[in-house]
């Protein structure tokens, strides 16, 4: 029996904003606990909300990103449930007037390009965050309540189950997170909780109509662990299915350590979240002229960048992992404006720096290496000061001191020696030292020669032009 | 009628943990409350559009200004229960019986 | 007549003539609590009187003048207890811009005055530190919920007070101690500090002596606050020396208002009421809002829907009372459970049944489109009329005890004011006779932002009528138990 897969994705993601969605208390992370509150992140007694103007911003951004209808009038309802680290056991969310609605992201897959429609795009707040005494849910004894993050702004995204297959929803998440990255609006970390991930799962018969009963994943917190779950998910249902019984409609908590999903029904409740306009606050209107502002404040993102790159003569791996990384695709587009050779760049930037990267594990702008830098460091190679060894020698220096690679070579003297008397007495002096070599070669060993050109680099510490001593060595050989 | 069940579910909503007299008690009051509510059925309102607000005033908005606010002592200056910095309450799911 | 007896701006202009020392109105005030507290118990909380003497600076006037706060506005580093059990222990870490204000003009509070607990009620018997009692009779409530701020000022313990209205918790008790009470228009003062009843309809304003106090206090705690989103960005009323010329002015005396519920007693003084102003020169009608009726019925679906919304927060977890539980869960439940009154209770459940799954149409939908209704109504009626009049409650003070077994009719008796809450309409009430020596008040209502022109009316209404000097026997009081 074939089965077809449906998966809906939802994202929490935390906003970059400098202060709290409905108070002035400073956004942060690691702070101590409990430092960074007021009386309205708290929930005390007569505290009342104040919308923070950039965290709408930010929210527009995003839903016009993600090819959104924006909503002109905009509300807050009051979503009412109880929990611990909800300071005012209602989180002030959004209802039936989202910010964004039916957008889209159109995502790579095994066979071309698929639209996956977004459903809403919507602003709420965080809540705080609790600790289990021994670190676990179950049985610790006390918990602990920390409200730091309590009304850190939140965006919710929310697909509609278009994504057909775990591999699908990792590309659909990694090109959300690379947008909102790219828009400046959240760091996109998902093991720092800074971007979250629930899924809803359901299988059905080939060809048939209608939905399967979902099951929603939670505790997803690594690009890896969506793939892993919605593939344990899937399998669990399949199996269910093919043996003839029923998949439930239930929460299920992706179990890290034992790579499997766990029913959550024990704590499963009625959910009546008794949604009604939020008093505390006013509509929201946004007009036309507010929305075009907004839409000329956004950057160039991955998938234009691609296309970009492409048309540059880049290959398609090549253009990818350019255009998805905001810091090298930004060194790149400056770099190729000082050296006319998008490719070579790219080479450059793809295998040695990021190598170099690596190694010191930063970000290209955590190193003093400048686009002007690189484009110094490959116009020495093509004019055939320096071969492509010696650009590699010194790539380390450049990227850590930040040092002209003319002055580099200067100093150290590494200028290729492309003076014709001086290289044949060097000759020379090898053909003499060599003439049993020699011989071998006039007997036609033709290994003999490569030998001889690299006696004669030896000689010179590389800085030799090798098409040069090719030349003169042949001429000399008779 | 509203029926007990109702008013177990309506409690478990609000967590108020209710006595059976209590129970019965707001049965019994909620149900003349909602009876004499319906008094509003006496007029078609389904084109009456609903009044959010008294007052037409939208976007009213902050600038994104951080301040610091409460320390961490004024944070917790009325907690039942605090321990380094932490509000500090019973565990979520019970401990094994 | 005593100093305590006196009106906030009979003992400004007193001291700014230096015909007394600013010390002696606190002591005179003082006198009072010792006197009357124990029988009247208008204070949970009353600052220690040194204290209070000390505060008096020379060069600040209104610091002479004692000034009593309802315990659910907060005043930072005072109990806050909303005379609630579930806050007994709760101290205000930070002030009600209200407060604020009034402290730029360095005014002395003598202490948090009793409510309802959370402003749910009409009699301040849902306080659970036991009820405040009616000065003019103690047997009788001196209605609520700001029922201890009207009787400090009643009684003299403090010469003004501020309260808070949420559909009459001002005006009523007000008409019931016979003093002046305000509800502003909404969104004229802030609500920052003041705990939420229900968001959309609550406002703080004052409960005075007579109306140039009320003016007077309310010009220092309106405008624009930026940590309250529903409050207006508009220009805001400045007190200046009230005329009191109401001739030709158009006063509609609301019919609906009259009907059946209204104590005779009660239409008799309104139809003295409608004479004077004749007398002054008004024109007085009768005017009919069809909708009105169904006021109270939209009022208690949607104010304990918000309640039980807003009152969510008291779990135990951050401040305030915490009962045991083996999980947080059955911890909140408790805390819940014990820490609020029955008539929260009452609201709660009421409040969480109309916004729950299936009734949120049935209920909460409906009254918000009847709201619609009731406010336009006013709308109408204000484009003939300059004021509306009607009694601020329909029955006279009544014995403790007398409704408490019967939570509708206690609801039904806030008729006359609930409406103007819906509609954020501002309202005064002043003292506009007395039967059997209880004082019955007079509502006085208006357009949005009309305050200035209200207290104009009311002054020319006061002026002409003796009931704002009467003051309660005091001495019979401490005869009386
Ligand atoms: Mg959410
Ligand atoms: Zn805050």
């Amino acid at each position: 029996m074939e089965y077809e897969v449906n998966i809906g994705i939802e994202i929490h993601a935390e906003l970059l904003t400098k202060s709290k969605v409905f108070c002035s208390c400073p956004v942060q992370f690691g702070a101590p606990p409990n430092t960074l509150t007021c009386p309205v992140c708290l929930g005390l007694p007569g505290a009342l909300p104040v919308l923070n103007k950039k965290a709408v911003e930010y929210a527009i951004l995003t839903a016009l990103a993600l090819n959104c209808k924006i909503n002109r009038n905009a509300i807050f309802h009051r979503k009412n449930y109880f929990y611990p680290d909800l300071p005012k056991n209602y989180q002030i969310s959004q209802y039936d007037t989202p910010i964004g609605i039916q957008g889209y992201l159109e995502i790579e897959t095994s066979n071309g390009r698929k639209r996956i429609r977004i459903r809403r795009v919507h602003l709420e707040e965080d809540t705080g965050k609790l600790i289990h005494s021994g670190g676990r849910i179950t049985g610790s004894d006390m918990s602990f309540v920390d409200f730091n993050r309590s009304g850190v702004p939140l965006l919710e995204i929310v697909s509609e189950p278009d994504i057909s297959s775990p591999e699908e929803a990792k590309e659909y998440l990694i090109n959300v997170r690379d947008i909102l990255i790219f828009l400046g609006v959240c760091d996109g970390k998902m093991e720092e909780g800074s971007m979250r991930c629930e899924a809803n799962v359901s299988i059905r018969k080939k060809g048939s109509d209608k939905l399967g009963t979902k099951t929603e994943l939670k505790n997803i917190n690594s690009f890896r662990a969506v793939e892993r779950a919605l593939q344990y998910e899937i399998e669990r249902q399949v199996e269910l299915v093919s043996r003839g019984k029923e998949v439930i409609q239930e929460t299920r908590h992706w179990d890290e350590k034992n790579e499997k999903t766990v029913s959550m029904r024990s704590k499963e409740e009625a959910h009546d979240y008794r949604y009604f306009p939020e008093p505390d606050l006013v509509p929201l209107e946004i007009d036309d002229a507010w929305i075009e502002n907004l839409r000329s404040q956004i950057p160039e993102l991955p998938e234009e960048k691609y296309e970009r790159y492409k048309n540059l003569g880049l290959t398609p791996y090549e253009a990818k992992l350019l255009a998805h990384d905001l810091e090298l695709s930004i060194f790149f587009d400056r770099a190729i404006k000082l050296y006319n050779n998008p490719r070579n760049i790219a080479n450059w930037l793809l295998v040695d720096v990021t190598k170099e990267l690596k190694d010191r594990n930063k970000a290209i702008t955590q190193t003093l290496l400048t686009p002007e830098i690189m484009a110094e460091l490959l116009l020495l190679i093509d004019e055939g000061k320096i071969s492509g060894r010696i650009a590699k020698d010194i790539l380390p220096e450049l990227i850590d001191k930040g040092v002209s690679p003319k002055k580099i070579i200067e100093e150290k003297n590494l200028i290729q020696i492309t003076d014709t008397s001086a290289l044949l007495s060097i000759i020379d002096q090898v053909l003499k030292e060599n003439a049993g070599v020699v011989e071998e070669y006039k007997r036609g060993k033709e290994k003999s020669f490569m030998y001889l050109v690299g006696q004669v680099m030896k000689l010179t510490k590389g800085k030799a032009n090798p098409k040069l001593v090719n030349e003169l060595l042949k001429k000399a050989l008779g | 009628m509203l029926s007990i069940e109702e008013v177990i579910h309506i409690e478990r909503l609000a967590r108020l943990k209710l006595t059976d007299k209590e129970r019965e008690m707001y049965r019994n009051q909620l149900n003349d409350v909602l009876n004499y509510a319906a008094k509003l059925d006496e007029i078609d309102t389904s084109n009456v559009p609903p009044m959010y607000h008294v007052l037409p005033v939208s976007n009213v908005l902050r600038e994104d200004i951080p301040r610091e606010n409460f320390s961490q002592r004024e944070a917790l200056s009325n907690a039942p229960l605090e321990e380094g910095g932490f509000f500090v309450i019973p565990p979520i799911l019970g401990g094994e019986e | 007549m005593e100093l305590a007896d006196l009106t906030a701006h009979e003992l400004l202009e007193l001291i700014s003539k230096k015909e007394l020392s600013p010390q002696e109105v606190v002591k005179s005030c003082i006198d009072r609590l010792e006197r009357y507290e124990s029988k009247i118990k208008a204070y949970l909380f009353i600052r220690n009187p040194e204290e209070v003497i000390n505060s008096v600076k020379e060069d600040a006037p209104y610091s002479a003048i004692p000034i009593a706060i309802k315990d659910n506005i907060l005043v930072k580093g005072l109990p806050n207890t909303c005379a609630s059990k579930i806050l007994a222990n709760f101290i205000a870490p930070y002030n009600a811009t209200v407060i604020e204000r009034l402290n730029k003009r360095s005014f002395n509070i003598m202490g948090k005055t009793n409510l309802d607990e959370f402003a749910m009620g009409s009699s301040t018997e849902n306080s659970a530190f036991g009820p405040t009692r009616n000065p003019w009779d103690i047997e009788r409530v001196p209605g609520g919920s700001s029922g201890g701020s009207a009787a400090s000022v009643a009684i003299g313990s403090a010469i003004w007070a501020l309260g808070s209205d949420t559909g009459g918790s001002i005006r009523q008790p007000a008409s019931f101690c016979g003093v002046v009470g305000l509800k502003p228009t909404y969104g004229t003062v802030s609500r920052y500090g003041l705990v939420a009843f229900a968001s959309s309809l609550d406002q703080i304003g004052p409960i005075t002596k007579d109306v140039t106090d009320c003016a007077l206090l309310y010009s220092f705690i309106n405008g624009y606050d930026p940590n309250d989103s529903t409050s207006l960005n508009i220009k805001p009323y400045i007190y200046s020396p009230l005329k009191g010329d109401i001739k030709g002015i158009k006063i509609g005396l609301i019919r609906e208002l009259l009907g059946e519920g209204v104590d005779p007693l009660v239409k008799r003084c309104m139809e003295d009421v409608v004479k004077t102003f004749e007398d002054l020169g008004a024109v007085v009608e009768e005017v009919s809002l069809p909708h009105i009726s169904y006021s109270v019925p939209t009022y208690y679906i949607l104010a304990p829907a918000e309640a039980s919304s807003n009152l969510a927060r008291f779990d135990g977890v951050r401040y305030g009372f915490r009962a045991s539980g083996k999980t947080a869960e059955e911890m909140m439940s408790n805390t819940r459970g014990e820490g609020f009154g029955p008539e929260v209770k009452r609201r709660i459940m009421l409040g969480t049944y109309v916004l729950s799954a299936g009734y949120y149409e049935a209920f909460y939908l409906k009254a918000l489109k009847f709201r619609n209704l009731i406010a336009s109504d006013f709308r109408k009626v204000f484009e003939r009329f300059d004021v509306l009049i009607s009694p601020t409650s329909p029955i006279l003070p009544f014995k403790l005890g007398e409704k408490v077994e019967n939570p509708l009719e206690m609801y039904l008796a806030d008729i006359c004011t609930i409406p103007i809450n819906l509609a954020g309409l501002p309202a005064i009430s002043i003292p506009c006779g007395f039967v059997d020596n209880l004082p019955v008040g007079l509502q006085i209502i208006g357009p949005v932002f009309s305050e200035a022109k209200l207290f104009e009316v009311a002054y020319g209404f006061e002026q002409a009528t003796p009931f704002h000097k009467k003051r309660p026997q005091l001495g019979g009081i401490t005869n009386g138990v």
